[in-house]
């Protein structure tokens, strides 16, 4: 049973948790920067990234955490999350900084602001078609060679990626967590 | 809901109620001007109010309180990444709209501005934005949700930098919600009409024990405490309205507000971020108002 992780510092904890709980892996809300310790693997879910980027400095995770990414943790990155794995932020704050685990760049609220918020469905490599939930959604609009695409979606812009991994480091642009389909944390908890 | 192309919607009841949870462990900050969003949004806010006064000004100057200007909240909307949000009058669906067509985040359906229709809230469902409402009770939460508000904030009474009104709104749900669950089936009917709540929701709730959609607590809230506080009593994230500009450095305060939200159960966490906080707003004692904001809405 994988032992994983949740960034349980502000945003959409809850449903990562009991999405987890159901594919039975040992769930742990990580508040602390000690208990980023003896994880196979993190998830940091969405929320606001300017309000977690804050909140992961004050509470220290930031450096530890940076460190962990470094040795090779595995983390995925959902909506905010993604956003702070990624290399470059387009349309963010002037001074907003991110893990930069992701060869992606991603624009802010890319699909557009609430009123534009969607859903529709994600083909992902492997595994099928799922329901995707994109809310405030950041767009991946460039990324590099060492990516691997899980999923792209054609939201009438041509198609962007919206499920991406490289080697240990995931992200994607929509919600999983808010659904009852569960396929897409069964792959990242496969990896583990 | 309206299909955009293909397979695609927008406006679903799960993108409107997703917005709410990815704010949850936030707090939300009123701002009056674009310098105080960029106080609120360095400070960790998740998500600005933008209004023309905050309600302990509404309750000091009088007179009608109405939608903000939109060059306001365009200015807003401009400076900071994070959600904005605006208010309407209550029942004003016009001034809704005015707010959907600016592409605000979330429309605060609000007891704190002077009431449009004193029988009707707006129908939330007409909109593609999602829509916040007050409740002081269950009844009240339930038949907003019915309108087809997204999430609800427990009331308080704003302006006041007084937590008891919003103990008194978060315990009245609760304790309702406790009081569905330990309900039989055949008693739900009974106390739907009791709680003036559309039967389906009420039956949801006694089966689920929390409400559709997310609860937030607002009205009253002004220290790192009072956060800590209203989480504790069950609400998923706080509004904040005079309580950080009014007080003597609300860099500082909206600061110590975050951290004290997210870290809510820890209190060494809420003593260190209270620590040498320089006054909250001054506060007014709610049996000395002259006017309750919560009683309007029903």
């Amino acid at each position: 049973m994988p032992r994983v992780g949740v960034l349980a510092l502000q945003g959409d904890v809850r449903e990562h948790v009991a999405m987890l709980v159901n594919i039975g892996a040992e769930v742990v809300t990580v508040r602390q920067a000690e208990q980023l310790d003896d994880l196979d693997g993190l998830i940091l879910p969405g929320g606001e990234s300017t309000s977690i980027a804050y909140l992961l400095t004050t509470s220290g995770i930031r450096p530890v955490l940076e460190k962990k990414l470094a040795d090779g943790l595995s983390v995925f990155g959902t909506c905010a999350g993604l956003i702070l794995l990624s290399r470059e932020i387009l349309d963010g704050r002037a001074d907003q900084w991110s893990f930069a685990s992701l060869d992606v760049s991603v624009r802010r609220n890319g699909y557009g602001r609430q009123i534009a918020s969607f859903e529709q469905p994600v083909d992902v490599v492997g595994v099928g078609e799922v329901p995707g939930v994109f809310i405030r959604a950041p767009r991946i609009e460039t990324w590099g060679s060492e990516l691997e695409v899980l999923a792209t979606l054609d939201h009438g812009d041509g198609g962007h990626p919206v499920l991406v991994r490289q080697g240990n480091v995931w992200g994607c642009s929509f919600h999983p967590e808010l659904t009852t389909d569960s396929r897409v944390h069964q792959l990242f908890t496969d990896s583990l | 809901m309206s299909s955009l192309h293909n397979s695609s919607t927008v406006g679903s009841a799960l993108v409107k109620r997703g917005l709410a949870d990815m704010l949850r462990g936030g707090v939300i900050m009123d701002v009056v001007n674009p310098e105080q969003a960029k106080i609120a949004e360095d400070s960790g806010a998740v998500a600005v109010m933008a209004l023309e006064r905050v309600p302990s000004d509404i309750r000091r100057d009088g007179g009608v309180a109405r939608m903000s200007d939109p060059q306001m909240i365009k200015e807003i909307q401009a400076t900071v990444t994070i959600p904005v949000m605006a208010k309407a009058r209550i029942g004003h669906f016009a001034e809704a709209q005015i707010l959907q067509a600016l592409d605000v985040d979330y429309i605060d359906e609000s007891e704190v501005l002077t009431p449009a229709d004193e029988e009707n809230h707006i129908d939330k469902w007409d909109f593609t934005v999602p829509f916040v409402c007050g409740a002081t009770n269950l009844g009240e939460a339930l038949r907003r949700i019915g309108e087809g508000a997204c999430l609800i904030r427990s009331k308080g009474e704003a302006g006041t930098g007084n937590v008891v009104e919003a103990v008194r709104h978060l315990r009245t749900i609760n304790a309702q919600m406790r009081r569905l669950q330990s309900a039989d089936a055949s008693e739900l009917f009974a106390l739907a009409k009791d709680l003036g709540a559309p039967l389906l929701l009420v039956q949801e709730v006694a089966a689920t024990g929390k409400l559709p959609v997310p609860l937030f607590c607002a009205g009253g809230i002004s220290t790192p405490a009072d956060a800590s506080l209203v989480l504790q009593l069950g609400a998923e994230a706080v509004f904040v309205g005079s309580g950080i500009f009014k007080s003597e450095d609300p860099i500082r305060m909206a600061k110590a507000i975050v951290e004290a939200t997210t870290h809510f159960r820890d209190a060494s966490v809420v003593a260190r971020v209270s620590t040498g906080l320089g006054a909250a707003m001054r506060g007014a004692e709610t049996a000395s108002l002259e006017m309750r904001l919560a009683e309007r809405g029903w």
